[in-house]
């Protein structure tokens, strides 16, 4: 069970002691269920919902949620393009075969 | 061109700082901060060699979360910050990531003079037509015509057109791209890193939030997609009839030649005076 975070109006974590101290823990939590197989990564809690990386996918394999979030609607169809990966402007998604 | 995966970047980001970053949803500022994590991950420059100095500004948050040195300074003068440091470490790699607003309208007077000096700087303007901090006012690139919350019923100046400013006051490399050509930024900024002599790389940037509201562009996917359909490759566009390019953003390396270096300079001529005792 994570710990609930303070947030403010941007979604920005309010409080110094709050902010995640190491990358590997943020990653680790992030992680949605079944992702450890998939072939493109999305890290939820830094994700925008701007949909660039869904409408950029060129095979389609990204579908876009209810909130405007992505997730992997097709695996098969990842060709590992890193298109994702390059236009996500807040470092949320990779579609990288070493990542 | 080696492939930097996204975890390198995730190594090259500040983890103390607050993630995720400031910057709103679908801004081009992190898909060029990504762009320029790569370039220099590619390029094997020790970390401590490279310093990133901003202003103040939406693009000037960016050394704020990237674990090089760096230095955030006040509104207008990152040029001037930047001069400094390469005159005392010339062999510091000194990056300067200023906005429109800020290399043109506020610091115009520093940008134009590092060009003239040609110091061994790389500036990365990122040009998002607006003044996205503080509400939406138009800036010296806003376009003609175009909406902001200081020109509600469009904006009656003419824009800048900042390439042909830098090399009108003498820059030795003048580079123009679009954030959606991520690794074109990438190409050019290591050139541009590599080039001895001041060098100005202009990103055309979207603001999906302030000036895409305002102006009705749509959202972050179809800025991005305007700024491919809407540019032309350099080699391209010299082929094409000028009526063609109306409204087109032309892409590429505009200039690239060798001048003598400002620090080179300075060096040479200290060697030269205390060669002569310190006497005329």
């Amino acid at each position: 069970m994570p710990k609930k975070v303070e947030r403010d109006r941007m979604g920005m974590i309010i409080r110094e002691e709050d902010a995640p101290e190491k990358m590997e823990v943020e990653l680790t939590e992030v992680k949605a269920p079944g992702d450890d197989d998939s072939p493109v990564l999305i890290y939820y809690n830094w994700c925008k919902k701007c949909g660039i990386c869904v409408a950029f996918c060129p095979t389609g394999c990204l579908g876009r949620k209810a909130d405007g979030s992505p997730y992997v609607a097709a695996p098969e169809k990842c060709i590992h393009c890193e298109t994702c990966d390059r236009l996500c402007p807040d470092f949320a998604i990779t579609g990288a075969k070493d990542r | 061109m080696a492939n930097i995966p996204q975890r390198i970047i995730h190594e090259w980001l500040r983890h103390d700082k607050k993630f995720p970053h400031v910057w709103c949803a679908g801004c081009s500022n992190g898909i060029v901060l990504g762009s320029i994590i790569r370039a220099l991950a590619g390029m094997n420059i020790d970390r401590d060699d490279i310093v990133m100095v901003s202003g103040i500004g939406c693009s000037s948050r960016m050394p704020v979360y990237v674990d090089f040195n760096t230095l955030h300074t006040l509104h207008g003068r990152s040029i001037a910050y930047a001069t400094g440091i390469k005159m005392h470490k010339p062999h510091l790699k000194v990056i300067v990531i200023t906005g429109d607003g800020d290399c043109t309208a506020i610091g115009g007077n520093h940008m134009i003079h590092a060009a003239r000096r040609n110091i061994d700087l790389t500036v990365i303007l990122i040009n998002n037509s607006i003044y996205g901090m503080t509400g939406g006012q138009a800036s010296p690139t806003t376009p003609h015509e175009a909406i902001a919350t200081t020109a509600p019923y469009g904006n009656i100046e003419p824009d800048f057109n900042v390439c042909d400013l830098a090399m009108g006051a003498g820059a030795s490399f003048v580079a123009r791209t679009t954030a959606f050509h991520t690794v074109e930024v990438q190409n050019i900024v290591r050139e541009a890193i590599d080039h001895p002599g001041f060098a100005l790389i202009e990103v055309i940037s979207a603001c999906p939030v302030i000036y895409g509201r305002l102006n009705k562009k749509g959202g972050p996917p179809q800025m991005l997609k305007d700024m491919r359909d809407n540019s032309v490759p350099l080699s391209a566009a010299e082929k094409l009839p000028p009526e063609k390019l109306e409204g087109k953003i032309i892409r590429g390396v505009l200039r690239k030649e060798i001048k003598p270096e400002f620090c080179a300079s300075y060096a040479d001529l200290v060697k030269r005076v205390q060669a002569m005792g310190g006497e005329k």
